[in-house]
C-alpha cells in the first residue's frame, strides 16, 4: 500500500513532464495539423539553457533560494521560447500550404539539426549537476518504508500546476487563446476575420517552447543528468500521450501525460525497467485499438 | 530599389538579432565537466559573432535573392525534366551495372554503393506503403530488424544457408507486416503514423533486452557469409571455393563484387515487382486509397485487404534488405536499428517525391552518398545532413523528382505535376 502510494506520487510527477512536452505536440496538431518532430529536442534545448543559466549563477555564487530556481526557468523559457520561433519560421513556415508529408520530413530535419547542433556546441557528455532542491516531507510510514512526497515533486508538481493554470487562462480569455481556437477551426476563415494566423501559429510554437523548457527545467532539477540524446526518447513518450489523450485536446495532452508517466512507473516497480517502454507504446497500441481517436478526442467526420 | 536593399538589411538585422539570441547561451557558454566532476563554463564569444556574422550575410543574400522578379515555373521546363528522365533512369542503371568493372573502383566506392543501394531498395520497398498505398509508416525499420534478425538466428541456432533464410526473411517480415496492420487498420494519418514508430520501437527493446535470444546489446556476431550459390569466396583456391571452381586469383574483392551485385540484383527486383503490381489491380487499388478511401469503399473495393497486402510487401522487401545487411555485415546490433534509420528511409522516399520510382534512387544517392562525401567533418556531418534535409524540403517540397506517370491510362501517357498526386490520409 505505502509502495504503491509511493509510486503513484512519483508517477504523477514524471507525468507531469510529460504533460507538459504533451501539450506542446497538441497545440501544434490542432493548430496546423502536423507533428512536430523536434518538439522533444526543444525540450532537450530547454534543458541545456537550464543547465547553462545554472552553472552560469553557481559561478556568480547567485544560486541559492527559490529565486534563483525561478530566474533558471524563466531564462530557459524566454530562449528556448526563441529556438520554437526560429525553428516554425526557418522549415515549417516555408512549407505552409505544402502537402501533409513536407512539413514532417523537415521537423524530423529539424530535429536532428537540433540534435546535432546541440551535440557540437555543448559536447556529446553526459552532464551531472548536483540537486538543487533537496529534502521532503514525510507522508506515512509503514513498517521500515517511508513514503515521501520530496521538495522536489512538490515543486513539480506545483509549478506544473501553476504553469497549466496560466496557460488555460490564455486560451480561454484572452484574445490570442481566441485568435488561437479560431485558426484550430478553420485557418482559412480566420484569416478571412481578420486574425493574423502566421502571427498566431508563431505565438502557438513560442507558448509550446516554453512550456517544453519548462518541463526541461524540471527534468535537470529532477534526474540532474542531461545528454544531447534526452529530447527523442521524451518526444516520443510525450507524443504517445498526446495521441493517447486524443490528438489536439489540450486536456487531453495532460491526461495522457499523467497516464503515461504513472504507467511507466508501476510498470517499472512491479515488473520490470527494462520493458517500461514497451508498456507504454503497448498501452498506446491497445488504446487506439478500441479508441481510434483517444481518450478525449474528436470523433473525425469524414465528408466527400 | 534602395527602399528594397533597405528592407533587406533591416531584415537581416532582424535575424542576427535572433541569432544571437539563439548563440549566445547555446555557443557562447559551453559547459563542461572538470576532473572533480563539477561543471564548469567555457566562453566562446568570437564563435557567437562569427555566426551572428554569418547569419546577417546570408539572410541579406537571401532577401536580396527572393526581390527578384519571381517568374512562375513554366511548363516547358516540367515536360523538360520528364523527357530527361526517360534517358536518365537507364544511364543510372547501366551506370550502375557496369560500376565494379570501371578502373579505379576499389573496396571503399564498391561498399558506398552497397550502402546505398541497400537504402534504395528499403527507399522502393517503403514506397509501396507510403508512396503508393498512402499509409504512413515511421516504424519501417522494424521489418529491417525481422529480417536481419531472422536470418541471424536461423543461421546460428539451425545452420540454415543465406539462400535459405533470404526467402524465409521477407515471409516472415512480411508476416509481421501483416500482423502490424490488423490492428492499425482503423487508425488514419498521424495515429498510424505514431502506432508504427510504436511498433518499431518495441521490436528494438525487446531485441535488446532478449539477451538470452538475441544477445541483446552485444548483438550476433559470426553470421554466416553469403556463397556464390553454394561455392564460398575465402582464399584457399581449392575447387570448391568461388575462386578456384573458375580458375581465377583468390582475391577478398570478389565478394564485395558479389555483394554489390546482389543487392542491385534484389534492388531491382523490388522496382520490378512494384512498377509491374502498380498495373494490376491490387495496385491500382493501392493508389485509389490513397487518392480517396470513401470513394473505394463506395466501389467495393477490400479496404482491410488492400491495406494488409501494402503492408506485407513494403514489408516483405524491408525483410529482404534486412538479411543482405545481416550477411553483408556479419555482425548485427539494435544499434542498426532506431528510429533514424526509419526517417532516414522515409525521408529518402518522400525526398524523391512520393510514389517516383527514379526519384527514390536519386534521393538515395544523395542523401547516403553526400553523407559519406562529408565523412571529414565528423561530428558536423548530421548536422549538414539535417539542414539537408530541411533546406531539399523547403525549396522542393514535392522532392526533387516533381512528375509523375500515372500507372494505368487510357491512350498515350502523360507525366503529370506531382502535385497532383494524392498524399493519402491512412
Amino acid at each position: 500500500m505505502a509502495y504503491a502510494l509511493q509510486q503513484l506520487i512519483n508517477g504523477v510527477s514524471l507525468g507531469m513532464i510529460y504533460g507538459l512536452i504533451a501539450v506542446g505536440y497538441t497545440m501544434v496538431y490542432g493548430i496546423i495539423g502536423m507533428i512536430n518532430f523536434a518538439h522533444g529536442d526543444v525540450f532537450m534545448v530547454g534543458a541545456f539553457i537550464a543547465l547553462i543559466s545554472v552553472v552560469l549563477l553557481m559561478s556568480g555564487g547567485l544560486m541559492d533560494g527559490p529565486a534563483a530556481l525561478l530566474l533558471v526557468l524563466a531564462i530557459s523559457m524566454a530562449f528556448t521560447a526563441l529556438y520554437g520561433w526560429s525553428v516554425e519560421r526557418i522549415a515549417y513556415r516555408p512549407l505552409r500550404g505544402s502537402f501533409r508529408l513536407a512539413p514532417l520530413i523537415s521537423a524530423i530535419g529539424m530535429s536532428i539539426v537540433l540534435q546535432n547542433f546541440v551535440q557540437v556546441s555543448q559536447g556529446a557528455r553526459v552532464k551531472p549537476t548536483e540537486p538543487l532542491v533537496t529534502g521532503g516531507i514525510e507522508i506515512m510510514r509503514e513498517g521500515n518504508f517511508v513514503v515521501q512526497l520530496s521538495n522536489m515533486q512538490m515543486l513539480i508538481i506545483g509549478s506544473t500546476l501553476t504553469v497549466l493554470a496560466i496557460f488555460t487562462w490564455l486560451v480561454t480569455k484572452t484574445s490570442l487563446g481566441r485568435a488561437m481556437r479560431a485558426c484550430e477551426q478553420d485557418r482559412r476563415m480566420a484569416s478571412l476575420l481578420g486574425i493574423d494566423t502566421d502571427r498566431t501559429i508563431s505565438l502557438t510554437f513560442v507558448i509550446g517552447a516554453a512550456l517544453a523548457a519548462v518541463a526541461g527545467t524540471l527534468y535537470l532539477f529532477r534526474y540532474g543528468v542531461i545528454d544531447f540524446y534526452i529530447g527523442f526518447l521524451a518526444g516520443v513518450k510525450a507524443f504517445t500521450a498526446a495521441v493517447l489523450g486524443g490528438i489536439g485536446s489540450l486536456p487531453g495532452a495532460v491526461l495522457g501525460g499523467l497516464l503515461i508517466g504513472l504507467i511507466e512507473t508501476f510498470w517499472s516497480a512491479y515488473f520490470s525497467v527494462q520493458y517500461k517502454d514497451v508498456a507504454a507504446f503497448s498501452i498506446l497500441v491497445l488504446v487506439l485499438i478500441f479508441l481510434p481517436t483517444g481518450l478525449l478526442g474528436r470523433q473525425e467526420v469524414e465528408k466527400v | 530599389m534602395n527602399a528594397r536593399i533597405v528592407g533587406a538589411a533591416r531584415e537581416a538585422l532582424i535575424a542576427t538579432a535572433v541569432a544571437f539570441g539563439l548563440f549566445v547561451l547555446m555557443v557562447g557558454l559551453r559547459t563542461d565537466v572538470s576532473p572533480t566532476g563539477a561543471l564548469f563554463l567555457r566562453t566562446r564569444w568570437p564563435e557567437v559573432a562569427g555566426l551572428c556574422a554569418l547569419v546577417f550575410v546570408g539572410r541579406l543574400i537571401l532577401s536580396l535573392w527572393n526581390l527578384r522578379e519571381v517568374r512562375p515555373p513554366s511548363l516547358a521546363l516540367g515536360k523538360l525534366s520528364a523527357k530527361a528522365a526517360i534517358v536518365f533512369a537507364p544511364a543510372l542503371l547501366s551506370a550502375a551495372l557496369v560500376l565494379p568493372m570501371v578502373p579505379g573502383i576499389g573496396r571503399y566506392e564498391l561498399d558506398l554503393g552497397i550502402l546505398v543501394l541497400t537504402y534504395v531498395m528499403l527507399g522502393w520497398g517503403l514506397n509501396i506503403v507510403v508512396g503508393l498505398a498512402g499509409l504512413l509508416d515511421l516504424g519501417y525499420v522494424a521489418f529491417y530488424a525481422v529480417g536481419a534478425y531472422s536470418y541471424a538466428l536461423l543461421a546460428q541456432y539451425f545452420g540454415l544457408s543465406f539462400w535459405v533464410c533470404l526467402p524465409l526473411a521477407g515471409i516472415l517480415a512480411a508476416f509481421w507486416g501483416v500482423l502490424l496492420g490488423f490492428p492499425v487498420l482503423r487508425l488514419r494519418g498521424d495515429y498510424l503514423a505514431i502506432v508504427t514508430l510504436a511498433f518499431g520501437e518495441i521490436i528494438r527493446i525487446v531485441l535488446l533486452n532478449w539477451v538470452e535470444l538475441t544477445g541483446g546489446p552485444n548483438g550476433i556476431g559470426g553470421i554466416p557469409r553469403p556463397s556464390f550459390f553454394g561455392l564460398p569466396f575465402n582464399m584457399s583456391g581449392d575447387p570448391n571455393s568461388f575462386a578456384g571452381f573458375f580458375g581465377i586469383e583468390p582475391n577478398p574483392v570478389h565478394r564485395v563484387i558479389f555483394l554489390y551485385y546482389l543487392i542491385l540484383a534484389l534492388a531491382l527486383l523490388t522496382n520490378w515487382v512494384s512498377v509491374r503490381i502498380r498495373r494490376q489491380p491490387i495496385g491500382r487499388a493501392w493508389e485509389a486509397l490513397r487518392e480517396d478511401e470513401i470513394a473505394c469503399r463506395a466501389l467495393g473495393v477490400n479496404v482491410t485487404n488492400t491495406k494488409l497486402t501494402a503492408f506485407a510487401l513494403g514489408a516483405m522487401f524491408g525483410g529482404i534488405a534486412g538479411a543482405f545487411f545481416a550477411t553483408r555485415q556479419g555482425f548485427i546490433s539494435p544499434e542498426s536499428f532506431t528510429f533514424i534509420e526509419s526517417a532516414i528511409i522515409l525521408a529518402i522516399v518522400v525526398l524523391g517525391g512520393l510514389g517516383s520510382q527514379i526519384g527514390v534512387a536519386v534521393a538515395a544517392l544523395v542523401m547516403i552518398g553526400g553523407f559519406e562525401l562529408f565523412r571529414d567533418l565528423e561530428e558536423w556531418r548530421m548536422l549538414v545532413f539535417g539542414g539537408a534535409m530541411v533546406v531539399i524540403m523547403v525549396v522542393r517540397p514535392r522532392g526533387l523528382v516533381g512528375s509523375r506517370t500515372p500507372s494505368v491510362v487510357l491512350g498515350t501517357h502523360r507525366a503529370g505535376g506531382a502535385d497532383r498526386v494524392g498524399e493519402g490520409r491512412g
